[in-house]
């Protein structure tokens, strides 16, 4: 973060507050701070979210496409996920200025998705090596107040799992074609299945200790910042706890910053994340959970960018 | 002339609007912390975020020595058409739309107050069902107003369209998306209702001289029934007393 300025001392007292898990604003080490979450924000999508975490604010959209599927994969689908960073967040994203970032975003997305552990693809399957869904996941970056991976993941299985995919019936006909039958009821639709879908946990190194969701100070405090991506628990996204526990899983583990790690340090460091990951996908899937029952009881308020 | 299906019987429009009905206008003015100024806006299912960055130093390349530099973007969310659209911003669309914003913009900024200097005005559609510029300038000119640049009045848009009723023109306020895919005319203007002076206009299709007024006057007067709509806001706004940047964060 630019603009901010620590002495020493002020440095000295972040840095002696982690090493004894109680941080500057009262969190310890695997908290988050609040954060804002509204599935259902953009009606012309398949299925949209938003979240704010502090002054980070993201908007998910996921379209959806039917696309052939590739020769070495016949029975998956695709998704694909693209990042775009508005110049509302600041104004050097400007013309193509924010395209590293948003590539660095999307990659990161992609291979924490790639695992058949993490999101299953066979869902999108519609008619073996013919047809398949293609999901099209548009992050928009609206403002940027730090720790941007963890809450475009956040939102990311928000979306997903706001998702609706109408069903369709498939034929083969004659010459190799298929034939498909869309219902015009837009309720007619299914919902995807993204429990095990995986969130990124960022994990920022201050002294010897990690600290997720750092704020603006913390950060600069810190040289080096390690990304895990775990998979989710899918019984805890669903109604019926009968689901087995598919979280805890690492999907990608991503360094960032000019610092290095000790191996010691970088152990600590991702089971801690996993800890952090654990809490952290529980409570989305309660809030989800809560915002599903109160649209299926119609007492749900749309709130958009109004409140 | 396409038209006598814009309008039925009863002389309501496809959405049920009356022909002089703007959509319902829904606005919030400072909705994020760093950009100087921001607002949203809704107009019926087309939802706008803008931002304002400035006045800054402007560089050296682009710095006028009587007025301000005003730069404008206009991108699109990728999802917020039916069909998904492959780039948010950069294609010929969005530049020309950025340059009319510019146009309309630069008509109601105090330019002459800030030399050598530069006002960011950064529009993202989040949702288009139709009037995506107008409701880009209605946002605009709140997110300025919450940056605080001196302005000569509000700069507001509107669109028009015209169809027929018992063989007579009946001029229609704010066209929506469908209205738009029909393939009527659309006017759109941008002015400044409280001095009567219009902005920018533009129009596609093709009109008949004789009806040009009435469908003007039908678009100057959804302007000023939006420049009601805005002030009321930003009134609301100012009495609330305070923004988001105004809340410190120890």
């Amino acid at each position: 973060m630019a603009g901010l300025l620590l002495s020493p001392t002020e440095k000295v007292f972040i840095v002696h507050g982690v090493q004894e898990d109680y941080r500057s604003d009262g969190r310890s080490n695997i908290d988050y701070r609040p954060m804002e979450l509204e599935t259902d924000v953009v009606s012309h999508a398949s299925g949209s979210a938003r979240l704010r975490l502090a002054n980070t604010d993201i908007l998910v959209g996921v379209k959806t496409e039917i696309d052939v599927p590739s020769p070495e994969n016949p029975d998956l689908g695709k998704i694909e996920f693209f990042v775009d960073c508005s110049a509302n967040a600041t104004p050097e994203f400007e013309g193509r200025g924010g395209e590293q970032l948003a590539i660095g975003i999307s990659n990161l997305m992609q291979r924490a998705y790639h695992s058949s552990q993490a999101f299953n693809l066979k869902q999108l399957c519609i008619f073996e090596s013919k047809q398949c869904w293609k999901l099209y996941v548009d992050i928009l970056i609206l403002e940027c107040g730090g720790n941007l991976c963890d809450a475009v993941s956040l939102a990311v299985k928000a979306a997903l799992f706001n998702t609706r995919i109408p069903f369709v019936k498939a034929a083969l006909m004659d010459g190799g074609n298929v034939d498909l039958q869309l219902s015009d009821d837009p309720y007619d639709s299914k919902l995807l299945d993204v429990g095990s879908a995986p969130l990124q946990v960022t994990l920022c190194k201050i002294g010897d200790k990690c600290v997720v969701d750092p704020s603006a100070e913390e950060e600069s405090c810190s040289v080096i910042s390690v990304i895990v991506g775990i998979t989710g628990n899918s019984s805890c996204f669903s109604e019926d706890n009968s689901s087995p526990d598919t979280g805890g899983k690492f999907t990608t583990i991503d360094m960032n910053g000019p610092g290095s790690v000790a191996p010691k340090t970088l152990k600590d460091a991702i089971n801690q994340g996993r800890v952090a990951a654990k809490l952290l996908d529980k409570s989305l899937g309660e809030a989800l959970l809560r915002e599903r029952q109160e649209s299926v009881k119609l007492k749900k308020y749309s709130y958009g960018f109004l409140k | 002339m396409p038209g006598p299906d814009l309008l039925s019987s009863q002389g309501l429009r496809l959405d049920g609007r009356r022909p002089n009905e703007l959509r319902r206008i829904r606005c919030k003015l400072g909705v994020f912390a760093q950009p100087d100024g921001s607002a949203y806006l809704e107009q019926g299912n087309t939802k706008v975020l803008a931002a304002v960055y400035g006045p800054h130093q402007a560089s050296k390349s682009k710095s006028l020595q009587d007025g301000v530099v005003v730069n404008c973007q206009y991108s699109m969310a990728t999802f917020s058409t039916g069909e998904r659209k492959n780039h948010p911003r950069g294609d010929r669309k969005s530049q020309e739309m950025s340059m009319h914003l510019r146009q309309a913009l630069t008509a109601a900024i105090k330019t002459e107050l800030y030399p050598r200097s530069q006002i960011d005005i950064y529009v993202e559609v989040l949702q288009a069902d139709g009037g995506a510029y107008c409701a880009s300038v209605n946002a605009a000119t709140l997110a300025l107003i919450d940056a605080g640049i001196p302005l000569r009045a509000y700069a507001c848009a509107c669109s028009a369209s015209m169809a027929w009723r018992n063989g007579q023109p009946e001029p229609l306020l704010d066209v929506g998306h469908v209205e738009e895919a029909a393939g009527g005319v659309v006017l759109t203007v941008a002015s400044l209702p409280s001095t009567g002076s219009i902005g920018l206009i533009e129009m596609s299709h093709r009109l008949h001289m004789d009806y040009f007024d009435v469908v003007l006057s039908r678009a100057m007067q959804g302007c000023k029934d939006i420049e009601v709509i805005l002030d009321r806001a930003v009134r609301e706004h100012l009495a609330e007393g305070w923004t988001k940047q105004d809340v410190v964060v120890i």
